[in-house]
């Protein structure tokens, strides 16, 4: 699709109105997950394991059960028995059954009359624990003597005397991989370590769990998908999904650590056996960092050919890959996305799921793809300074186009990187002048873009204004941009369209806002649902009119005849329709379902200027810019703001994020204290650049834009580093100590 | 006949080909084919795969591959 086939007729696509959860949020009222209360409601509070890994050896409740105002307890002997799969995995991550398998797992639960009644009942529970051996590290992890996590853990993927806590492994690639190294001029091969790091969202994981003895139930609760809550939870408790009803809440941040359930269950556990009265749980911060889903951390070595001119002959890449005590780690993903922007003749590439004594891991923006970026494009650069080269004019020269095969296999379809990295080679951040001690770095970055289960229905109102029921919890702005295209389809002002996300009573199923997809798929759903109402609204004008509804068009917001034949009527506008439609056929209505086609994938390119102090090994980010293609940017303001959000949690990830764990295997800095994730003075104004090569998989040519923007930043970084400093940092995070010593070691020859 | 390409730990499975023929019109008849010919791959393919054709994605078993010049089995995509 051409750009200018989609622009010219645009009234409201593309503009920046005002956004319509801003209010509410600026004065407080926006209610998160732990603002909501009932009657008669009781706190929930936690016992998790203070040992990386540990049997079960006995817990005794008699002296919080004793406790006055304490209603409930629960164990895994509450929980139903049998299940298996990743059902299993979901039940023993959110109850630990025979062990504790890391640091902070939940072994008891309780519910009490107040919130600090729960907790000194929650004191009073007595744990008896056998500790075991325990592995933190993944290289750790892989060794065939390593402590066994979990035995029978590997699924079918995995050969036979494989390391036991590898839980998958893939392969895949295609070409000669040795005639390409033949015939490169260098050949390099780097190792490359990651740390987990954890989403950091604003907000800590809360809800309120009902549950009666009838097996009925409601919950409210901070979540990207509450369909996935209402799945989940029932299968953890045996239920019946339909008897659950769930309503996600206003959301402070999640990216991706909140499309899954943590203590969710042990509400409505605690619900059930206290007599059905509701039970609210909100974790602390420390209870996110230890419990919740970080992602995974990553040992990856990897190998490329490239000739003196500049172009990639081969490539190969192995990635080893921890996610917690479950398998899951996102090394499938990440190998996909690693060489992605280049047109590879060869490419091979190896993965191994393994598992180790930690907090299960979550999804966490593009999951994967910003590990295997910062191997991947951190050699491209050392290859590209051993050979006196452009990095950006390097990857140009191997960029991936459409009709080219992906790195993963696959034919791409529409895509921008081409015209992503010609807008940032233009781009006056690239002129702007070093200082000592700066450098430049360039990375490219890449996610596919996710499509899934929607549902929405769109109603009109009795005035002509119109409200939209959406299933995607709105994290990015979404209900701007739905209300947007929304506007726009039906011709109506912005400000007529209201967007609601609704509970799992009020549409058919739909998957959490994960993997970009939100505005493309309910986006996308919520035209197909407005052409419908306008479809009907033109057949209401046409009976009043008399004339066939087919000689009936909908322009600017009002139906009108189609051409001098269809009878000169004067338009029919929506507020004139609405205001009749209960007298002319009952209310008018769009509604569609589907699993969308055409999710166009995104690539983004970030260039960065950091400042090294070499006394203290500190990194200053000078500038940063985001270049990245989104299709269409419906409001891009939210755009910009994915990009820049994006950045900001790469340059965290990049420069000091990490878990830290003690011999004991305990995680010592489950604080935002020490645990630091970037602030705004850390940071400079992020630039960016919107491209636009429209998806031709959407009405309005979006491409989803949450997730590529945290991919490049750390190699991005990295690249900086190695131009201001003259170290090359293959390890994450790129703290002051580490950067220092390289410095020093750099000096000392 | 369409044409899967597997990645390539999948032809463990297979007798080693990592791009193999089924008779098939849908991506359930793929995946009911591929099951059918090759059973060591049935655990994976019911945990769950993704099937690109012609680049795309495919959103669902009643997807067509009739015609497809392409057909890769992937991993279950997922997104954060």
């Amino acid at each position: 699709m051409a750009k200018d086939e989609l622009g010219e007729t645009l009234h409201l696509v593309g503009t920046r109105p005002l956004r319509p959860d801003g209010l509410d949020k600026v004065t407080g009222r926006a209610r998160y997950g732990a603002d909501v209360s009932m009657p008669g409601m009781l706190w929930g509070a936690v016992v998790r394991s203070p040992h990386a890994h540990a049997r079960i050896v006995k817990i005794d409740a008699s002296k919080a059960e004793a406790l006055p105002g304490v209603k409930a307890v629960v164990t895994r002997a509450d929980f139903p028995e049998g299940l298996t799969g990743e059902n299993w995995n979901l039940q023993e991550n959110t109850m630990a059954g025979e062990r504790a398998l890391y640091d902070g797992h939940a072994v008891a639960a309780v519910a009490a009359t107040s919130a600090l009644r729960a907790q000194e009942a929650a004191r009073l529970i007595e744990v008896e624990y056998e500790v075991l051996p325990h592995v933190i590290d993944v290289d750790d992890a892989i060794r065939p003597d390593a402590p066994v996590i979990r035995e029978g853990a590997a699924d079918a993927t995995v050969p036979e005397g494989s390391p036991p806590n590898v839980a998958r492994y893939i392969e895949f690639g295609h070409g000669d991989t040795e005639a390409g190294f033949a015939a490169a001029d260098l050949v390099r091969e780097r190792s490359y370590k990651t740390e987990a790091t954890h989403q950091g969202y604003i907000e800590p994981h809360a809800c309120l769990g009902q549950l009666g003895a009838d097996g009925k139930g409601e919950m409210w609760v901070c979540t990207q998908g509450q369909w996935y809550i209402r799945q989940m939870c029932s299968s953890v408790l045996g239920l019946e999904a339909a008897q659950l009803r769930v309503t996600p809440s206003e959301i402070g941040g999640g990216f991706g650590g909140k499309t899954t359930i943590f203590m969710e269950p042990l509400s409505l556990a605690l619900s059930r056996k206290a007599g059905g009265r509701p039970v609210k749980i909100v974790m602390t911060r420390s209870e996110v960092l230890r419990a919740t889903g970080p992602t995974a951390s990553a040992s990856m070595d990897v190998k490329i050919g490239m000739t003196k001119d500049g172009m990639i002959t081969a490539a190969h890449a192995e990635f080893r890959m921890q996610g917690g005590a479950f398998p899951g780690a996102p090394v499938d993903m990440a190998l996909y996305c690693a060489f992605a922007p280049y047109k590879l003749p060869a490419a091979q590439h190896i993965g191994y799921d393994v598992l180790a004594n930690r907090p299960k891991c979550a999804a966490y923006r593009a999951p994967g793809s910003p590990m295997g970026a910062f191997a991947v494009e951190s050699l491209i650069d050392e290859m590209c300074r051993e050979l006196g080269l452009d990095a950006l004019e390097v990857r140009l020269k191997n960029a991936v186009k459409e009709g080219d095969r992906a790195s993963y296999g696959p034919t791409f379809g529409s895509i921008g990187l081409v015209e992503t990295l010609e807008a940032a080679k233009s781009h006056p951040n690239l002129a702007a002048p070093l200082g000592p001690n700066q450098g430049r770095g360039i990375a490219s970055g890449f996610w596919f873009n996710h499509s899934g289960e929607t549902s929405v229905s769109l109603a009109i109102s009795e005035d002509g204004t119109v409200q939209v029921s959406v299933g995607t919890p709105d994290i990015g702005g979404s209900r701007a941009s739905i209300a947007l295209m929304t506007a726009e389809t039906v011709g109506i002002p912005y400000e007529d369209v209201r967007v609601n996300v609704v509970e799992t009573g009020a549409l058919g199923v739909n998957e959490p806002t994960h993997g970009s997809r939100a505005t493309f798929a309910s986006g996308k759903a919520a035209v197909v649902a407005a052409r419908q109402a306008i479809a009907e609204m033109c057949r209401r004008a046409a009976a009043e009119w008399g004339i066939d509804p087919e000689a009936v068009e909908w322009a600017n917001g009002a139906a009108q005849p189609a051409g001098p034949n269809a009878g000169k009527f004067p338009p029919m506008g929506i507020e004139e329709i609405a205001a009749k439609m209960g007298s002319t056929g009952g209310p008018i209505s769009g509604h569609h379902e589907s699993v969308p086609e055409g999710a166009g994938a995104s690539f983004g390119c970030h260039v960065v200027d950091v400042e090294v102090d070499p006394e203290t090994g500190r990194t200053t980010v000078l500038r940063y810019l985001v270049v990245q293609d989104a299709g269409r940017a419906i409001h891009p303001s939210y755009v910009e703001g994915q990009f820049q959000g994006g950045a900001a949690q790469g340059i965290g990830w990049a420069l000091n994020e990490a878990y830290i764990y003690g011999e004991d295997g305990r995680l010592q800095n489950a604080v935002f204290l020490d645990y630091r994730v970037p602030v705004a003075s850390d940071l400079p104004m992020i630039d960016t650049q919107i491209v636009e090569v429209p998806n031709p998989g959407h009405p309005f040519g979006v491409r989803g834009v949450g997730e590529t923007g945290i991919t490049p930043p750390l190699p991005a970084i990295a690249n900086a580093i190695e131009a201001a400093a003259g170290v090359r940092m293959r390890s994450l995070p790129m703290s002051p100590p580490k950067v220092l010593a390289a410095i020093r070691a750099a000096r000392e020859g | 006949m369409v044409t899967v390409n597997l990645w390539s730990s999948l032809s463990r499975f297979t007798g080693g080909e990592t791009a193999v023929e089924v008779e098939a019109d849908t991506v359930a008849g793929v995946l009911d084919g591929l099951k059918a010919a090759y059973p060591g791959l049935a655990p994976i393919l019911d945990t769950g795969v993704s099937v690109v054709i012609d680049g795309e994605m495919a959103t669902g078993r009643h997807a067509s591959v009739a015609g497809a010049t392409e057909v890769f089995l992937m991993q279950r995509m997922k997104g954060g």
